[in-house]
């Protein structure tokens, strides 16, 4: 009942704390320690690098098909809007097959990300 | 029965009222839709209600599901990624639940109407741009002017880089729509092929083993398709979603 022994038994769990705290900080650093390793590789989270040949091309296409399509629905909407028809669906479908050629160069890794793919996938 | 597209029909069940002329329906795809939330839903508090210090079986599956994503956020997208981790996480939790649960028979794929995909698709976009241009204001553009171009080509590059971003959101969700759809369509030719030979008699029951050992495959190979476009899902929105972190890199 005394206050020694309840300082003594808060003494003892502090202790005990202080401890436990040490422990979760050496934890910590062996963890800092091994995630730059584990945090290296963010390129290698690309998807294109674990996947079934299907899937590939099933992405690939896809990649190649959304640029066209866009460029189709941008040059209609420019001529809808401005009547230059057929101008602008001509310049538009070109840059849209060329943003989709681009897309699956870049997905396939034949040319390096460019900003559009950051920088963390090389 | 033969008709593989028959099984992607939209059914009503329940028509609520309509706003401006258009019918707002409950259907099956708004059924299974709510099915995947509930699992969800079931899986993710049943997992954590326990809270033990060595798991037990769901809060295994629970903790993997959340260190799973944690991990593809902060190796695509770094540390501050990780304030999308709930976005992240709701997208490919709901679109796996979808895709599983359209791999059982006589359930509906919600993900094999273009739809959806897109609508998802969407919402990552904007908020790609929403938050591109609230984080980096003006410097978003960035995104659309590579370093190291000669000028006379610049506004060329230029355009096709936007038109590369444009085109994201189409890629996006045609690839899981696409992947979904074809795989379904796959499964149900090669298994109403079972039905058509098995009507020639015994001869056309030996043979129809063979379509049988496919269909057996194939559904192995859609499971492994259902987890891997949903995880190819959530990695290309934390791609994006590092664009609008970063840009100009």
């Amino acid at each position: 009942m005394s206050d020694g022994t309840r300082g003594d038994k808060g003494g003892s769990r502090s202790t005990e704390e202080a401890a436990l705290s040490a422990r979760l900080r050496r934890l910590g650093q062996r963890l800092d320690q091994m995630g730059p390793g584990r945090a290296v590789k963010p390129g290698s989270a690309s998807p294109s690098a674990d996947m079934s040949g299907f899937a590939r091309g099933m992405r690939l296409s896809a990649e190649l098909v959304g640029g066209v399509v866009i460029g189709f629905v941008l040059g209609w909407v420019f001529d809808r809007v401005l009547g230059t028809s057929p101008w602008g669906l001509i310049v538009f479908l070109l840059l849209g097959f060329v943003a989709g050629v681009l897309n699956v160069m870049r997905s396939a890794g034949v040319v390096k990300p460019g900003p559009l793919d950051g920088n963390r996938r090389n | 029965m033969d008709d593989p597209i028959h099984q992607f029909e939209i059914i009503k069940y329940i028509t609520l009222g309509r706003i401006g002329g258009h019918e707002i329906a409950v259907t099956n795809s708004a059924l299974f839709m709510a099915i995947a939330v509930i699992g969800i839903s079931l899986l993710l508090i049943g997992g954590t209600s326990r809270r033990s210090l060595v798991p037990g079986r769901l809060q295994s599956v629970a903790e993997l599901s959340y260190e799973f994503i944690a991990d593809t956020i902060n190796n695509t997208a770094g540390k501050e990624g990780m304030k999308f981790f709930p976005f992240v996480f709701s997208l490919f939790m709901f679109i796996l639940f979808m895709n599983l649960i359209g791999l059982i028979p006589y359930s509906f794929t919600v993900t094999t109407h273009i739809v959806i995909t897109a609508s998802l698709a969407l919402m990552v976009f904007l908020t790609v741009i929403v938050y591109g241009f609230w984080k980096n204001g003006l410097r978003f553009f960035k995104l659309f002017v590579p370093s190291g171009i000669p000028w006379y080509i610049l506004p060329l590059v230029s355009a096709i880089e936007v038109m590369s971003f444009l085109s994201r959101p189409i890629s996006h969700s045609v690839r899981l729509f696409a992947n979904m759809l074809a795989g379904h369509i796959t499964l149900k030719v090669f298994a109403g092929f079972i039905g058509l030979l098995g009507a020639w008699g015994i001869a056309g029951w030996a043979g129809a083993l063979l379509p049988l050992a496919l269909t057996v495959a194939l559904t192995a190979l859609e499971l492994l398709v259902a987890v891997l476009q949903a995880y190819v899902f959530a990695i290309l929105t934390c791609i994006y979603l590092n664009d609008a972190i970063h840009p100009g890199h």
